[in-house]
């Protein structure tokens, strides 16, 4: 009994991560500074990931892994982007929040 | 022992959580971010995903919080938010409700299918079975599933990454050289293939 309580199994990964994704989400949100959404957006992703290594294990399939690697490359990306976006508008108007980033022309 | 390491992983990734969210200097947000990530990454080694712990630290924590900070130092954002003023009335209760709503759901439906996932699959392909006995199996088998099956996504992404390089350096230039002496000489450059063209 004791041991069946002392391993965790996939199902408290997997819930330890939907709780990691309800935080970003609220984050991304709740937050207004461009960065700290973009902070947000890499806890979901993080969540996304511990999932997919929770189920690689479960159905011993190293496919999982490999997606999370492709996750994370992806994820780099996105931040390298995201980060020149910022820049490039943050020097336009300085401390701009996410509500006066409501037109593209900048 | 395996619980003890899950439930320290979980805290720092739940504390680090919270952090990001709450915290008003972006600096700490970042720094809060490392700490999610740290958890991440001991998640990942206790599951045996030792080669994407050591990506997660390197890569995550490594470049790209540090790439944030270096952003916010840039931009000299890291001044505090204040987040006691609300623009809208019901942003935070809805984005509360939203978030757990959301982590209830992706609960209750891991709950329900606890039992139905693994009677599908069967224990194991034989990639990962490997990777449990010896020492760098996990590493071995990502490389034949990765250069195997996915090699031409591997290779996509590369033209992906390149893509977001010349994008952001385009970004930034482009910018940098309004307003001063290097924009005249753009411009003149532009006139000059203008005429070349005509």
């Amino acid at each position: 009994m004791i041991a069946a309580i002392a391993v965790p199994t996939t199902t408290w990964y997997l819930i330890l991560a939907a709780v990691l994704f309800g935080v970003g989400l609220a984050g991304v949100m709740v937050r207004r500074n461009p960065l700290v959404m973009l902070m947000c957006i890499e806890l979901m992703l993080n969540a996304v990931n511990l999932s997919f290594v929770a189920l690689a294990k479960k159905l011993g399939d190293i496919g999982g892994q490999t997606t999370v690697f492709f996750v994370m490359v992806v994820a780099a990306a996105e931040v390298v982007v995201g980060l020149g976006l910022i820049v490039s508008i943050m020097r336009k108007q300085p401390g701009a929040t996410a509500d006066d980033l409501a037109e593209l022309k900048g | 022992m395996e619980l003890f390491v899950f439930v320290c992983a979980a805290l720092m990734v739940l504390a680090g959580a919270v952090g990001v969210v709450t915290r008003s200097n972006p600096v700490h947000a970042a720094l809060s971010l490392i700490l999610t990530l740290f958890g991440v990454a001991v998640l990942f080694v206790v599951q045996k995903a030792e080669f994407l712990g050591a990506v997660q630290v390197i890569v995550y924590a490594g470049a790209i919080v540090v790439l944030f900070l270096f952003v916010i130092m840039l931009l000299g954002v890291d001044r505090l938010e204040n987040l006691r003023v609300e623009p809208f009335k019901v942003q935070r209760p809805l984005a509360a409700i939203l978030g757990v709503g959301t982590a209830g759901l992706v609960i209750a439906a891991v709950v329900a299918s606890r039992n139905t996932v693994v009677a599908q699959v069967g224990p194991g392909l034989p990639g990962y079975r490997a990777g449990v006995d010896d020492h760098d199996g996990n590493i071995r088998a990502i490389a034949r599933n990765l250069f195997g099956d996915y090699v031409l996504a591997f290779e996509l992404t590369s033209v992906l990454l390149v893509i977001a390089v010349v994008g952001t350096v385009l970004l930034s230039r482009r910018d940098r050289g309004r307003g001063n002496r290097t924009d005249g000489v753009v411009a003149k450059a532009e006139a000059a293939a203008a005429e070349g063209a005509k």
